[in-house]
């Protein structure tokens, strides 16, 4: 409640880190978001992630004030604006839906923020402005006369030309062909370094997410399931659902029976493997053993597997020549199917479908995450939704 | 060479195939469908209008038992004004101040049922247009209790010295006013009403997003969004209420008369219809010029 002493008028506010505390929002008895809690540092940029319908747009209305929180603080320093008017809040937003005002051309709309706020001179900021989204020459169309992607990088110039403390991005660039998209990420990384505005970033593209933000957060069901680089998020994910939906995992159902020295050993359909203790969420009772596709090889015999490593057998039963890569689908003796990438460079050939094949790991890549009682494996196995693709 | 001309051959450009023939039939359809329109407006529109024209300019001297003669009596004009300029101002005048009345009582109504009323927005709409259930006569000579002078409205304004010990409403100019007023009241609200209805929130949501206070927000985008239903409206509401005369004879006296008054008598009761011609020439005549400036001020390119 500091915030209702300070004079809240919103752009000559004290800059600070965005930091949401207990924030929550039902819809009558629907959670969409479920006690939020996070800290953006000023000038980060921050992605988050998760599945359609999680709360993510709902997270960045309340953040810009177009939807008042059920209970929880949005504070930007150490001033709550949850209660504060949008029009009074240092926010902007690119609206999924681009909602670019249909009777004023794309200039007026590029220009409506800094007009509102009594800025008379606005040519040459938003001639700038339209050259950086390549939309130098539609100032005087109207929003229904461009495509969808030009209206969308109207949506971006419109929001990021009053150089806001917060920029909230709801699937900023969804409607760009690769290349565009490749460009605009790296303009909009461009700026936000250079000008230090804290970026909020929703996006359903994990490669979008990884290349860009410093913090990545990954949603579900209204929580945060886990938030940190993009690195450590792939590297080592916390629970089931962050391994599947950041990339891809084999994860295998196994019991751990605590921690043996610095190690966790498990048992997994009969076999014995372990894990360093410092990569189990959890060393004792149900868990998935984790591994990431990339770290999987595959050899044609057990003795050709490398010292250290751990391994199971099994049969190719597909395999996708995806350019880079070659994805295969390795059938195990209990009828699973994992998925294992090899990269093509050259360096030995490709295993044929039907081959047996030995697939095997550093236990230092593995990992354990905590399993639902009863749970089974959980390998994705699809092959149609490559690790990096953008959606 | 002459006779290669004409030989089609697999290189050539072959000739663009004749346009396939098509039944005269199907180009007379349009005009067809257009007919009994057209044959109605001409009959019952063009020329009326027509005769009313002639009518005009007749000879003011003629009356109804000795005929008139079409003597191009363009004085006709200047007289039937000098005449009734009050009357003709007073038109435009209550009109006017019953559409700015109108404004500030529908927008809001409109705006009110269109984006905030949810559930009870067709219940509402239906309370809008339900008078019109009743005659235009009906209502308005409810109107005539609701304001006579011994009706509950004029006690409670004169308990609360709103108005003088023996002040009236009826048979003033507010009661015209009020009466056209409440009278289109309806003609504005439903086109208003229908463009609200399609404005997107989003796009209010949008303009708070960028700094636009509430009021900022209704005058850079609710406004000119609502522009086609607000012109549509107030056209609907300001043309027949100019040309109106059942307000002002219910509810007012000869000192409220407009133009529309004249123009009944004229034709009803003194049988002068060279002048009422006239007056109807002028009467639309001004309605079109008001309506012409009004529309070029306004400045959408849909309506003109
Ligand atoms: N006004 C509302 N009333 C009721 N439920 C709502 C409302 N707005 C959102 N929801 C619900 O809240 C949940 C979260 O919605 P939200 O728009 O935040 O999802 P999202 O993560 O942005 O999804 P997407 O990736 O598809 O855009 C959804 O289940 C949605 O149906
Ligand atoms: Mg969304």
């Amino acid at each position: 409640m500091t915030g209702m002493s300070a004079k809240t008028t919103g752009h000559d506010a004290p800059a600070g880190d965005l930091r949401l505390v207990n924030l929550t929002k039902r819809f009558g008895i629907f959670t969409a978001v479920d006690d939020l809690g996070l800290t953006i540092p000023q000038g980060s940029f921050f992605a988050l992630l998760g599945a359609s319908g999680c709360g993510k747009t709902t997270t960045l209305r309340m953040i810009a004030g177009l939807e008042q929180p059920t209970s929880g603080q949005v504070l930007l320093g150490d001033r709550d604006i949850a209660r504060l008017r949008p029009y009074k809040r240092p926010v902007n937003t690119v609206f999924q839906s681009y909602a670019l005002f249909p009777h004023l051309d794309i200039f007026d709309n590029v220009a409506f923020g800094l007009r509102r706020r009594g800025i008379r001179s606005v040519d040459a900021e938003v001639n700038r402005m339209l050259a950086l989204v390549q939309l130098a020459d539609f100032g005087h169309r109207r929003p229904a006369q461009l495509s969808g992607g030009q209206q969308q990088r109207v949506a971006l110039a419109r929001a990021l030309i009053n150089r806001p403390q917060v920029l909230l991005l709801d699937e900023p660039l969804g409607a760009l062909d690769l290349k565009l998209r490749r460009q605009m990420q790296i303009e909009l990384k461009r700026i936000q370094t250079e000008v230090g505005i804290t970026f909020v970033h929703v996006t359903h593209d994990q490669e979008e997410a990884m290349t860009m933000a410093d913090t990545v957060a990954v949603m579900n069901a209204g929580r945060i399931e886990q938030l940190g680089a993009p690195a450590d998020i792939y590297e080592y994910p916390a629970t089931a659902f962050v391994a599947n939906f950041l990339g891809q995992s084999n994860l295998l159902a196994a019991e751990a029976a605590g921690p043996a020295g610095s190690d966790v050993p498990v048992t997994a359909h009969g076999a014995r493997y372990s894990v360093p203790a410092g990569r189990a969420r959890v060393a004792s009772g149900p868990v998935y053993l984790g591994v990431r596709p990339e770290k999987l090889h595959l050899v044609d015999a057990a003795d050709r597997v490398p010292a250290g490593h751990q391994y199971v057998t099994g049969v190719v039963t597909d395999a996708s020549y995806v350019g880079v890569s070659t994805q295969y689908l390795v059938r195990t003796g209990w009828g699973s199917e994992l998925t294992a990438f090899a990269a093509n460079s050259g360096l030995g050939g490709r295993v044929p479908v039907g081959a047996s094949v030995v697939a095997h790991w550093d236990p230092r890549h593995a990992f354990l995450l905590p399993r639902p009682p009863g749970a089974d494996d959980a390998t994705a196995g699809l092959l149609d939704e490559p690790v990096g693709a953008s959606s | 060479m002459t006779a290669l001309a004409h030989v089609p051959t697999s290189t050539g450009q072959p000739a663009p195939p004749p346009p396939p023939p098509r039944g005269g039939r199907h180009r007379l359809l349009p005009y067809l469908l257009l007919l009994p329109g057209a044959a109605w407006l001409l009959l019952f529109f063009a020329v009326p209008l027509f005769q009313l024209a002639a009518a005009s300019l007749y000879d003011p001297a003629g009356s109804l038992s000795t005929g008139y003669a079409l003597t191009w009596a363009f004085g006709n004009y200047p007289d039937a004004v000098q005449a009734y300029w009050p009357q003709l101002g007073r038109s435009f005048l209550y009109a006017g101040i019953a559409l700015v009345l109108g404004l500030l009582m529908g927008y809001p109504l409109a705006y009110a049922i269109a984006q905030k009323a949810g559930r009870w927005k067709n219940l509402l709409l239906v309370c809008v247009v339900a008078p019109m259930f009743t005659s235009f006569l009906v209502r308005t000579l409810a109107w005539k209790t609701i304001l006579s002078d011994n009706g509950w409205l004029v006690g409670l304004l004169r308990d609360v010295h709103l108005l003088g010990p023996d002040g009236r409403l009826l048979a003033t100019p507010v009661a015209v006013v009020l009466g056209l007023t409440y009278n289109f009241l309806p003609f504005l609200v439903l086109p208003l009403y229908a463009s609200l209805e399609r404005l997107d929130y989003r796009l209010l949501e949008a303009a708070g997003d960028l700094y636009a206070s509430p009021v900022q927000t209704f005058r850079r985008v609710t406004l000119p969004l609502s522009m086609p239903g607000l012109i549509a409206g107030t056209l609907l509401f300001f043309i027949p209420a100019t040309g109106d005369y059942i307000n002002a004879e219910l509810l007012g006296t000869p000192n409220e008369y407009m133009i529309g008054n004249v123009i009944d008598s004229a034709f009803l009761v003194r049988l002068d219809y060279p002048q009422g011609a006239a007056l109807s020439f002028l009467l639309m005549a001004a309605i079109l010029a008001v309506v012409f400036v009004y529309l070029r001020r306004a400045g959408t390119e849909e309506v003109l």
